[in-house]
């Protein structure tokens, strides 16, 4: 892919720079334990970021997919802990599961992407109210407190999270299959160049018979999808949803789109980007819990520094490469 | 026109028996007691929230002339003009609050205090302390010394252990120089202190870390049952139960359960309750109805709960 894209090169860049900073600091950071650990954990973010894409290229933003992983995750531990009382095979239980978030998921981006396109209300608002009510939900769910998974059930579905294929954890596969199907929907088909179209210029797009609302539901819907599948994996990890799961995925989703060269004014997408964006801000993370150099107080500021500087040598590695 | 006339006289008989009824209610609704906290945002908030409704019910039961006003607000200055409806809308006679933040909220307080209201401050003390006339708080520092003595006993005076704190407050602060002044003295090695956040989801990763960092860890203070359960999976995950041991703090019930079941993995659990809500009501009330003297702190104590008095601490149907 790094051949394919010479212009989508600066994020792949950034990330080498944070990894050879992550060795520098500790040799700890090399061993396999943590760099699994790095992986797993950055597929929740990771995976929301690949939908968040799509969104933005299309020329939206979603924020309220924080909130709907919040919402979804005590969805799916209600479901699953009434499902215990008539079913006894846990593994219909986790499937069933597994389909109604799937289903949430999808019907949670066709109200945002209606909103948005049929209501024609911007999608920051759109996305904004949604956040809030996902939000009040599932605290209201929870009675303010967690919603816990019941043991039994977890003990099997928590596989999902804990145990490996080839020596890689299931979320690192479920991740990067996930980007390399979306690599594929964004780069080599009709929806892809519709999306990059739409996002460009809405009116272009229109007068050039694209069906853009169809467009930007199905980039909502995308999104939705990619939520559901990061709870899927985020609710074996501790068996527990609450009003404090999902905070700032937004945010945090945002951000590895736009570290990952995707213009936040839409129009153009990079699903590689992403990826390494996500891995970027897992990354920072990490390192600065493997080391005492930085006073806690100033944690928030070195990853304000690493994120500004990761898309400044992004962007003048794309400027160098167009020129 | 004939019916016109017998719906205004039906409306004059409305209006006087609403008059005799409020006429009536009047001299039994003889204390306004209101209550502001803030919302349930995570397990510990939603543990006070229980505790405040439940309380409520219990002393409107138990004193019919007695009318609680519970609100809650999700940020400091949503928390200031619940103060402001509390005054002027509800007539409050008593103040119980649990502020957001004590410095932003002091003003705030200061003003229901200066127009003759009784002023319960819970938890978080004001930057004024001679606002309230009454005060409840846990006892961060003691909290701190007690899971430090644990530990200390424990480890036999010497071992490493490693810190997860919550958030950069006072509340966190406080906790943490009681637990560093208790281990001064002794051959414990902090490895390392990292925020969590008070989540479960921080306190797995931050514990992660901490793991491939530190081949030998002898204890865990995680000062929070919700880092500590995020904690508990970590360990779990790297498979090393048996070197360790993690040291909690609040009482939430999935942990006051495996210290109850003897879980070797977390022995103990350092009490921090939200019910303390409760106490400030109750007292408060007291004073409104009794008029007994209720006046200056009560600072509830962090006993240390074990595999012996677990059950005390064990409320089945709180959230928390």
């Amino acid at each position: 892919m790094l051949i394919l894209n010479l212009k989508s090169t600066g994020p792949f860049i950034a990330l080498c720079l944070v990894f050879l900073l992550g060795v520098f600091v500790n040799e700890a950071f090399l061993s396999s334990g943590n760099l699994a650990n790095i992986l797993a954990r950055s597929s929740f973010i990771g995976i929301v970021a690949v939908g968040a894409t799509f969104v933005i290229t299309a020329g939206g933003i979603d924020l309220s997919v924080g909130s709907m992983a919040a919402f979804i995750s005590g969805c799916m531990i209600l479901l699953m802990n009434a499902l215990h009382q008539s079913i006894n095979s846990i593994s219909i239980i986790i499937c069933v599961a597994v389909f109604a978030s799937i289903a949430m998921g999808l019907l949670a981006g066709l109200i945002n992407g209606l909103l948005t396109t049929k209501a024609r209300i911007e999608a920051f608002i759109v996305t904004l109210g949604t956040m809030g009510i996902y939000r009040s939900l599932v605290t209201f769910m929870a009675d303010g407190g967690t919603l816990s998974l019941s043991f039994t059930i977890n003990d099997v579905y928590s596989n999902v999270y804990y145990s490996d294929f080839l020596g890689i954890p299931y979320p690192v596969w479920v991740f990067f299959s996930l980007a390399g199907l979306a690599f594929v929907l964004m780069n080599k088909t009709i929806f892809g160049r519709h999306l990059f179209a739409v996002g460009s210029s809405e009116k272009v797009a229109l007068y050039s018979a694209i069906d853009t609302e169809k467009i930007k539901i199905f980039a909502f819907m995308i999104q939705g999808f990619c939520v559901s599948i990061a709870t899927i994996i985020y609710v074996p990890r501790l068996g527990s949803a609450s009003g404090q799961t999902g905070v700032l995925w937004e945010l945090e989703a945002i951000a590895a789109v736009i570290i990952g060269g995707t213009a936040l004014k839409g129009g153009y997408g990079r699903v590689w980007g992403t990826v390494a964006g996500a891995l970027i801000l897992t990354l920072i993370g990490n390192i600065l819990n493997l080391t005492d150099m930085v006073s806690n107080y100033l944690n928030g500021a070195v990853q304000g520094l690493i994120v500004i500087a990761a898309v400044v040598i992004q962007q003048r590695n794309g400027v160098q490469a167009e020129s | 026109m004939k019916h016109r006339v017998k719906s205004s006289a039906r409306l004059e008989q409305i209006f006087v028996f609403g008059f005799l009824v409020w006429a009536l209610q009047m001299p039994s609704f003889a204390q306004t007691l209101g209550v502001s906290v803030p919302a349930a945002t995570h397990g510990w908030t939603g543990g006070l929230n229980f505790h405040a409704e439940e309380t409520k019910d219990r002393l409107e039961n138990q004193y019919p002339e007695l009318k609680i006003v519970l609100v809650t607000a999700s940020n400091a200055s949503e928390q200031a003009n619940d103060l402001e409806d509390l005054l002027t809308i509800h007539q409050i006679d008593a103040l119980v609050i649990l502020p957001f933040e004590s410095a932003a909220l002091t003003g705030p307080v200061r003003n229901v205090e200066r127009s003759g209201v009784f002023v319960t401050v819970v938890d978080r003390g004001l930057t004024d302390p001679s606002i309230h006339d009454f005060y409840v708080a846990g006892n961060n520092s003691e909290m701190g010394r007690v899971s430090a003595n644990y530990i200390k006993s424990r480890l036999d005076q010497d071992g490493k252990i490693v810190i997860l704190r919550g958030m950069p407050t006072v509340i966190d602060e406080q906790r943490f120089d009681g637990f560093m002044s208790s281990i001064d003295d002794t051959g414990i090695e902090v490895l390392d202190s990292q925020y969590a956040n008070w989540n479960r989801d921080d306190g797995f990763t931050v514990m992660q870390d901490f793991l491939s960092r530190f081949p030998k860890i002898d204890a865990v203070w995680a000062q929070d049952d919700d880092i500590a359960i995020g904690v508990i999976q970590a360990i779990r995950q790297a498979r090393r139960q048996d070197e360790m041991f993690v040291v909690g703090g609040g009482g939430m019930k999935d942990i006051i359960q495996r210290v109850k079941r003897g879980d070797k993995l977390t022995p103990v659990d350092v009490l921090y309750p939200p019910g303390m809500i409760s106490t400030a009501m109750e007292l408060t009330t007291i004073k409104l109805l009794a008029d007994a003297p209720i006046e200056g702190e009560y600072i509830l104590s962090s006993p240390l709960i074990t595999e012996q008095n677990a059950d005390d601490y064990y409320f089945p149907d709180s959230p928390f």
